[in-house]
């Protein structure tokens, strides 16, 4: 743990609050009305039913604040550094204080994690979360600036393009596994019509389980795979799973446990993975869905193709069970993490650079790919004996096949690089441009 | 207590009314309206489906919440708007240990007992010992001088200590308050304490204002507390917007100490080295006895009423809200095999010095009350007292070689 001292306050960051989450909150083109509440509903000392606000968790209790003004309900943010406390105003927040989606989820509910989590002086969080699609709509106002400023100037009026075809990426087949060690892609995925894990219900992250779980037994071939409750596995079956390093664990980040997703773990949490273990299924862990398709060696393109199959797959499954995945042209896949909107696409490799990494230009370079370096423990982690693990940094204004065509290529040229340094030869004709 | 009043807040446009008051019966009624996506939902998500998964949990939430009480209450409503899920958030997300029995629910506001007393009522019944709120009252006793003895052998108690809780009527209880609320708790507090004089005049140190200095003073007082990391504190939802209007008051010679709005509106503490306990427990009730003028002088008043005392976030804390304790040395009693059945029949339990969930540290043991509800303050800190002085003469009677005898079991209720 890292102790901050601020000018008076004592904020303590783990080591996964680190640049793990940026929340962002988008809208998205809803096809679905928006209720707006307003204040002057009374507050009548009797046993009520609940009204707009259906879900209970969270600070729905939204017209019982209403009676205090905004100036006294306005949020202390002198100490913090995250998108949204940088966005929010006054005058803002009076706006959007008396808004609800049609599941009550509130601005309040969209911004706790980033008053409860100030951030840190040097790498800048995003402080919200969605707790549906329609939060992305009815508080654009906030949210809309706060994406542009996370993802590079995105502009509302601004489309995303998705593309899943994996035939559209060049080369990839290629990257030598005497450096790259192992190849991932990642994404998430959200089922329309129900609420994101901050906001969710117990029936509906039930509900969420049961159509995934479904959905994914229908998958065949080198897809075929069988699902494990989290709370149902056997002792077996968890070291099993712990070894195979798929297991996820209940979030300890003060960042995801701050926004309510962790609520009543670990009731309808579980793993999927194909029998051949290369394709692998969270289920309400921090999105509906996450997605991943992985395995050892450089072959990036045989991940994708496998990812890009079987996600449209699933997708497919899951219309024809009369669900789709949360996605509109401005904003592509809606997620719970705005960080993760677009492609929320991460396709990575873990590379041997040990003299790359001690370059001097090292930073600059990954800068110039749009590539970005974590430790192999995942995000927060150092890097250990010279191997990182190297990803995209963008998620959104770019397509899929885009973002995967970027690694492969950025990576292809690191490894060139770090064979000549080994040579001893210089690396200064080879230098990318921003890209 | 008072029984009912409207409260004048300065600079507020509209005054907040009061919801529950004392033991009064909540008319059920039900608003005439509401919305179409709220009956929809109700519809596609029945209570069945929203039932948590207790199979592996052991709280006393956990023991008490049937299928049927859940689909009674799962859309019911306080004036504040607070539900059931959210009183049970921290017992779902805490299964608790299989050998201590957590209560696994809190209030959001006064109301909560009331509208939630199907579920509250048993698990208070078990959590304090068959009390039952629905037909025993509680004795609230704050007369110092009823005390006697009181003054421990120094030679064993190494400090006394008294503490409580308090809750702001008509504002709601830290787990569900707005940021405005909890703000208005800390100034009501501190314009209140400010008019503490003598003995117990003393200072305000905002936790987010206060100087680095301030900041180590404190913790060499052990006087700081710091946000909980506590899951079942943090799932309670407590923690949020910290440590925006929280802060801790003490007077001037440093035994009396408020915290504000940390897991309460207020937890009010008087303590001292030595074995003086009489001497704590006056300053104790005078301290609270002139806080509570102070407040009632502007129009607000504290939270409690005939059936469970003084209310507070936690039911385990209801009643008294009371914890007398010391540090004492027991080095040869605490080796002994009957210790803890003596301290059972004591009603008394042992922590570490650091505090509950600490383990002892060499043979000093923090003994306190275990009871809150049914007995008095009075009743209470005269059992800690007695209790405490017996567990002095076991020790004396093993450094001279003499047999203890374990003393009969202390009855519940007078009732």
């Amino acid at each position: 743990m890292i102790c901050y001292k601020g000018r008076s306050q004592v904020i303590r960051l783990t080591g996964e609050l680190l640049g793990r989450r940026c929340w962002f909150v988008s809208s998205s083109v809803g096809k679905i009305g928006i209720f707006v509440s307003t204040p002057g509903s009374c507050s009548n000392p009797q046993v009520r039913k609940q009204q707009g606000s259906t879900m209970p968790f969270g600070n729905t209790h939204n017209q019982m604040k209403l009676k205090f003004s905004s100036e006294q309900e306005y949020p202390d943010l002198s100490q913090h550094n995250n998108h949204m406390a940088k966005i929010l105003t006054p005058p803002m927040y009076e706006r959007l204080r008396s808004k609800q989606t049609p599941s009550g989820f509130t601005l309040d509910d969209v911004i706790q994690t980033g008053v409860d989590n100030p951030g840190h002086p040097f790498i800048m969080t995003v402080g919200c979360v969605a707790g549906d699609e329609e939060t992305y709509e009815v508080f654009k106002e906030l949210l809309d600036p706060v994406i542009e400023d996370r993802h590079g100037g995105y502009k509302p009026s601004d489309k995303h393009k998705t593309d899943l075809n994996a035939g559209n990426l060049k080369g990839g087949d290629d990257l030598d596994p005497n450096y790259v060690l192992s190849s991932r892609v990642r994404t998430g995925r959200s089922v329309r019509g129900f609420c994101l894990p901050p906001h969710c219900s117990r029936g509906e992250r039930r509900a969420v389980e049961k159509l995934s779980v479904e959905a994914l037994a229908a998958l065949s071939g080198d897809l075929k795979g069988k699902y494990y409750a989290l709370k149902n596995m056997t002792d077996a079956e968890q070291q099993q799973l712990i070894d195979d390093h798929f297991l996820f664990d209940k979030p300890v980040s003060p960042l995801l446990l701050a926004s309510g997703m962790a609520r009543d773990w670990p009731d309808a949490r579980g793993i999927w993975h194909n029998d051949n273990k290369t394709f692998l299924v969270w289920v309400n862990e921090e999105d509906h869905l996450r997605v991943i398709s992985m395995q050892k060696g450089g072959n990036m393109k045989e991940v994708f193709n496998r990812f890009c199959t079987g996600l449209t797959k699933i997708e497919n499954l899951f219309k024809e069970r009369g669900h789709a995945f949360m996605w509109n042209e401005h904003l592509g896949y809606v997620l719970t993490c705005p960080s993760n909107l677009g492609t929320g696409l991460r396709a990575g490799v873990h590379v041997k650079l040990p003299k790359m990494s001690k370059h001097p230009k090292f930073e600059d370079i990954l800068k110039k790919l749009r590539l970005q370096k974590r430790g192999t423990g995942g995000v927060d982690t150092a890097a250990v004996g010279g191997v990182f693990d190297i990803s995209n940094a963008d998620r959104l204004g770019f397509s899929e096949v885009e973002l995967v065509q970027m690694v492969v290529d950025g990576i292809k040229l690191l490894v060139d690089m770090e064979k000549r340094l080994e040579k001893g030869q210089s690396i200064d004709d080879i230098m990318p441009s921003q890209k | 207590m008072a029984n009912s009043f409207t409260r004048m807040i300065a600079g507020r446009n509209t005054a907040v009314i009061l919801a529950s008051i004392g033991a009064s019966t909540l008319a059920s009624g039900y608003l005439l309206h509401e919305s179409a996506a709220a009956a929809e939902r109700r519809k596609i998500y029945p209570p069945s489906a929203d039932f948590p998964d207790l199979r592996k949990h052991n709280n006393c939430m956990a023991a008490a919440l049937t299928p049927k009480m859940y689909a009674h209450l799962r859309d019911k409503v306080t004036p504040n708007d607070w539900t059931l899920d959210q009183c049970i958030q921290t017992g779902v997300d805490n299964p608790g240990h299989p050998f201590i029995k957590t209560v696994g629910m809190v209030a959001g506001d006064e109301e909560s007992y009331e509208v939630f007393a199907e579920i509250f009522d048993p698990v208070i019944k078990d959590r304090h010992n068959g009390y039952d709120p629905r037909t025993m009252k509680h004795p609230t006793d704050l007369d110092a001088s009823k005390v006697t003895s009181g003054m421990f052998d120094e030679r064993y108690v190494l400090s006394s200590r008294v503490r409580t809780g308090r809750s702001i009527r008509g504002l709601s209880l830290p787990p569900a308050c707005s940021r405005s609320e909890r703000r208005e708790v800390e100034r009501v507090v501190v314009t209140a304490l400010a008019g503490l004089k003598g003995d117990l005049a003393g200072r305000y140190y905002s936790l987010g204002e206060m100087t680095d200095r301030e900041q180590q003073q404190l913790i060499d007082e052990h006087f700081l507390f710091d946000k909980p990391v506590s899951p079942l504190l943090t799932a309670a939802g407590m923690a949020r917007d910290w440590p925006d209007a929280r802060g801790i008051w003490h007077n001037n010679e440093k035994n009396f100490l408020i915290w504000v709005n940390e897991e309460d509106h207020t937890r009010i503490i008087s303590m001292e080295k030595g074995g003086n306990m009489r001497r704590v427990f006056e300053r104790f009730c005078r301290g609270l006895k002139q806080v509570e003028h102070l407040i009632l002088e502007r129009g607000w008043e504290f939270m409690w009423n005939e059936r469970l005392g003084y209310i507070l976030t936690c039911p385990s804390n209801l009643g008294t809200g009371l914890r007398a304790g010391v540090h004492i040395r027991l080095p040869l009693l605490s080796k002994d095999p009957r210790f803890k059945k003596i301290l059972d029949n004591l009603r008394l339990q042992k922590r570490g010095t650091g505090g509950v969930d600490t383990a002892a540290t060499g043979d000093t043991f923090d003994i306190s009350n275990l009871d809150r509800l049914g007995k008095s303050e009075v009743e209470l800190v005269q059992l800690v007292i007695d209790g405490v002085n017996y567990l002095i003469e076991c020790e004396k009677r093993l450094e001279r070689g003499q047999d203890i005898k374990i003393p009969s079991p202390i009855p519940q209720f007078k009732k």
